[in-house]
């Protein structure tokens, strides 16, 4: 079954045994409410955010205590290292929409939208109401902006808390370590 | 209730689709109408985020107009730890031990849901003994589960002594995890593969023991609760999820099944041996407290038969995948072969690879659909790791479920969400 009907598509993949359908961002509305009605995918089961900064490269997992870095995806001395640089991708940012189809027919597929930094997403809640949490989840952990959330506004962190633990560049050690002997 | 309380309660209906009990426009936040703020005495209440009830740290800011619940929305995050950003910077290897630490009253079940994640993108093959051991930890798991929810869910109603039942149980499942894998919680017993290592001969026995005796422990639990007028007055009728209201909210397991769907994902997507054994999955139409204790009950029924099945079905044979790049070699052969300890040194010091690509594994955990996004870039890493976690979900439907309900109904009904904070905040 080809998706090419669902709005706004971009392209198809199939790997592992998932379906991904990529879409075009200002259109995952549309493509939300086609696969909901006219596909059958009534639940929204996972709506995640994945940051691809620094993907394939150096110094961009965390670091651990000082400011240039021990990168954590560099690999150990003597390693063979990554066999082969991985795919790049077309933007900074993911966000996958893990649909579901309950009923006699199971099935699953993975929307999926690219952006960059500050790009904002239309929000899906008046598609799939359980959409709410995770959409304010994506915008505290990962910051990803989303447009018409009805009550966008943090929720696993304090309402003051800088920046977005998620993103590859948050330090992961929190505050460097200083030394006696260094000045 | 008053005319305007009617009026106020259709107003906040309908928006989302006809005959929606959803609140609007936010799903998961119960507004109180205006016209009632003006008119009526609105006490606003805090619940929590310490509260014995709730099995963790949640918060509600509830709002009371006389003892019916007009307002309420749930806080959380009070239990937030950064396990997806820690595990980032762990190897896989070491990944396996922060997932049962999620929630940690279905531990076994996390640990599975990780592991299957890895093998998906390793693309290993499992012997069939180790995908039995698994199917009947978890079912153990499960139960463990219901017994934990249906211990203190019954104290929170005032049945005190269901508190002590369950949990002798639980210790018995308990006892069972720490035969088989030297630890009663948190085991680490699942590995990339197959298992940690083979199961004690003793205990078959032991667990086959338990499995006896428990039928009779769920019906006595079942007649203790069933017969209360009490404990049927408080959960009949109270806190009303519709079939359609549950799918919207994203529910799974025994919510969702409480509500009319028969939805399960071992029937659905059967993983492990869940494809060759036999259970039913059980279905209440009503959708309220009663129903939900109901399913639990009768999926604590379920998990012993297929423990039953699993014990009766335990095929002999290797307990872990022959595959040396990602499975530790065998003990005895580090002091004869070189080949092994080079194997075992790179294991340990730096991990093994995964192949590059992304994907989303889901299993029936106690609470339903646990899933987990995993993202590989080929190194020993995690790339992303995310868990879609059923407590976090349930807990959306809080607003949906207290809508017109009274403030004594209140923990009845968050309890039989059957909430784990430490999932909920991950």
């Amino acid at each position: 079954m080809t998706h090419e009907s669902v709005p706004g598509f971009v392209e198809e993949r199939e790997s592992y045994g998932e379906t991904t359908v990529v879409v075009e961002r200002e259109r995952i509305v549309d493509a939300a409410r086609y696969c909901r009605d006219e596909l059958g995918y009534n639940m929204l089961a996972d709506l995640t955010p994945a940051d691809y900064l620094g993907w394939g490269g150096k110094g961009v997992a965390g670091y651990y205590g000082t400011g240039s870095g021990r990168d954590l995806n560099t690999p150990m001395p003597g390693s063979q290292g990554l066999q082969r640089l991985p795919e790049p991708k077309p933007a900074r940012f993911s966000v996958s929409y893990h649909l579901l189809s309950v009923g006699a027919e199971p099935r699953r597929l993975r929307l999926q939208i690219w952006l960059e930094d500050g790009e904002p997403v239309p929000s899906v809640v008046s598609v799939w109401p359980t959409a709410d949490w995770f959409e304010r989840e994506a915008w505290d952990m990962m910051g990803i902006a989303v447009d018409g959330h009805p009550n966008m506004c943090r929720i696993l962190l304090d309402d003051d808390w800088e920046g977005h633990p998620l993103r590859k560049d948050y330090p992961l050690g929190g505050e460097p370590v200083r030394f006696s002997d260094a000045e | 209730m008053t005319a305007t309380e009617v009026q106020a309660g259709q107003a906040r209906r309908g928006t989302i689709y006809e005959g929606s009990r959803i609140p609007s426009p936010i799903p998961t936040v119960l507004q109180v109408d205006p016209r009632l703020r003006e008119e009526g005495d609105i006490l606003e209440v805090n619940f929590g985020p310490n509260h014995p009830s709730t099995h963790g740290v949640l918060r509600l800011v509830v709002e009371l107009n006389g003892e019916r619940v007009v307002g309420i929305r749930a806080v959380v995050g009070y239990l937030h730890t950064g396990f997806e950003k820690n595990m980032e910077a762990k190897t896989y290897w070491k990944g396996i031990t922060y997932a049962p630490r999620i929630d940690y009253v279905s531990f076994q079940n996390n640990e599975l849901v990780f592991v299957l994640a890895i093998e998906k993108l390793l693309g290993i093959e499992v012997p069939p003994k180790a995908q039995w051991m698994r199917t009947l930890l978890c079912e153990l798991n499960r139960l463990h589960s219901h017994l934990v929810w249906l211990g203190t869910g019954a104290l929170e109603l005032g049945a005190i002594s269901m508190f002590w039942y369950c949990f002798r149980e639980r210790d018995a499942i308990l006892d069972l995890f720490e035969l088989v894998a030297g630890f009663r919680m948190h085991t680490r017993y699942f590995q990339a593969g197959g298992l940690a290592e083979d199961v004690p001969v003793s205990f078959y026995e032991e667990c086959r023991k338990f499995a006896d005796a428990m039928p009779a422990r769920v019906d006595e639990y079942e007649a203790m609760l069933d017969r209360q007028q009490i404990f049927l007055e408080r959960t009949k009728g109270i806190g009303l999820l519709s079939a359609a209201d549950a799918v919207a909210l994203g529910q799974s397991g025994p919510v969702l099944r409480a509500s009319g769907v028969d939805w399960d994902l071992r029937k659905a997507f059967p993983y492990l041996a869940y494809g060759e054994v036999d259970f039913d999955v059980p279905v209440y139409a009503n959708g309220d407290v009663y129903d939900r204790y109901k399913v639990r009950m009768n999926e604590m029924r379920e998990s012993v038969r297929i423990v039953q099945q699993c014990l009766d079905g335990m095929p002999d044979g290797p307990w872990i995948a022959d595959d040396r790049k990602v499975v530790l070699p065998p003990r005895n052969e580090l002091h004869t072969s070189m080949e092994s300890l080079i194997h075992h040194f790179k294991l340990v010091t730096e991990g093994y690879r995964v192949p590059e690509g992304e994907v989303y594994v889901a299993v029936e955990s106690p609470r339903g659909e646990l899933g987990c996004y995993l993202v590989s870039d080929g190194g020993p890493r995690p790339w992303r790791v995310h868990f879609r976690a059923p407590s976090y979900v349930a807990l959306e439907a809080t607003a949906t479920t207290m809508t017109d309900a009274l403030v004594a109904d209140l923990i009845a009904i968050v309890g039989s969400l059957d909430s784990v904070m430490g999932e909920v905040d991950r």
